[in-house]
């Protein structure tokens, strides 16, 4: 808990953040409300309302973007299969995948990959910066 | 033209509990920290190297009127702000062991890449913190199958 100079929204934003870190490094596990709300020291359904107001999307939306963006990095750095890309960043179904792949990046895992190869730049970077940014409804 | 970096800077929120954290939490030792009236100037240094400082900076006046320092702190602590450190290591695996003993909040844990091995914790405030086990030939170049 940061010192009494730090305001309850700040205290609420470092806890949320606390619980996206848990999703980012556990992107292939299912999305488990609970326990990112026991992280974040809130109930689950105050923790999906404050998670979209302040990350702008809720935890489940913000888990797919993760694992596609996770997905774009290893088929560009690694000859793993489609299939097999598909299940470790967290996909059950082949076609949900790569459904959602296209809707996201505007092209097939397959097409994305024939991009090429990616340089390699601390992963921080890469991880914020080649994350698709939206589904679609800017357009 | 230039020598060296000399400084960089982080945005935090308290500056005694900034202090606390990098140095008994994360070893590093106390610079300078002097009372300059309208700012309290503290900074940071690796033990060894004494050239290059870190400053925890207070989100606040005279830098920034109170309105745009409230903004600042609710970016900082939505982890929005940049702000992060670069740090190298000998032993990126026994670290981060004991950073985890210590209570850090870990982003990700020790992973190959094709630079070294590193992983990420954040301070209190939000600030990223990336440690690093450098490769002694880390060059951009392909990038290695990890996530």
């Amino acid at each position: 808990m940061l010192g009494q100079m730090i305001s309850r929204l700040e205290n609420d934003n470092r806890r949320l953040l606390r619980a996206r870190d848990v999703m980012d490094r556990d992107y292939w596990r299912s999305l488990d409300i609970d326990r990112l709300a026991d992280v974040a020291l809130m109930s689950p359904a105050h923790f999906i309302r404050k998670f979209k107001s302040t990350f702008g999307e809720t935890p489940h939306r913000y888990l797919q973007r993760r694992r596609v963006e996770r997905a774009m990095y290893l088929l560009r750095t690694t000859d793993r299969s489609v299939t097999e890309i598909c299940m470790n960043v967290g996909f059950s179904s082949l076609g949900t995948f790569s459904r959602t792949f296209t809707e996201i990046v505007g092209e097939t895992p397959s097409s994305f990959r024939n991009r090429g190869e990616m340089p390699a730049v601390p992963i921080c970077f890469v991880k914020a910066w080649t994350r698709p940014s939206s589904f679609g409804e800017a357009s | 033209m230039y020598n060296a970096i000399t400084r960089s800077q982080i945005f935090v929120l308290d500056q005694d509990e900034a202090l606390d954290f990098y140095t008994n939490t994360l070893g590093m030792e106390l610079a300078a920290d002097i009372d300059l009236g309208f700012m309290r100037w503290l900074t940071v240094r690796v033990p060894g190297d004494p050239e290059r400082e870190i400053l925890l900076e207070l989100v606040g006046p005279p830098a920034m009127d109170e309105q745009t320092a409230a903004s600042a702190r609710k970016l900082l602590t939505k982890g929005a702000m940049g702000g992060s450190l670069f740090l190298s290591t000998d032993d990126a695996r026994s670290t981060f062991e004991t950073l985890a003993e210590r209570g850090v909040d870990v982003i990700d844990e020790p992973t190959p890449r094709p630079y070294g091995i590193d992983f990420g914790i954040r301070d209190p405030f939000g600030n990223a913190i990336r440690i690093g086990e450098l490769f002694d030939n880390h060059d951009v170049g392909f990038a290695g199958p990890q996530a």
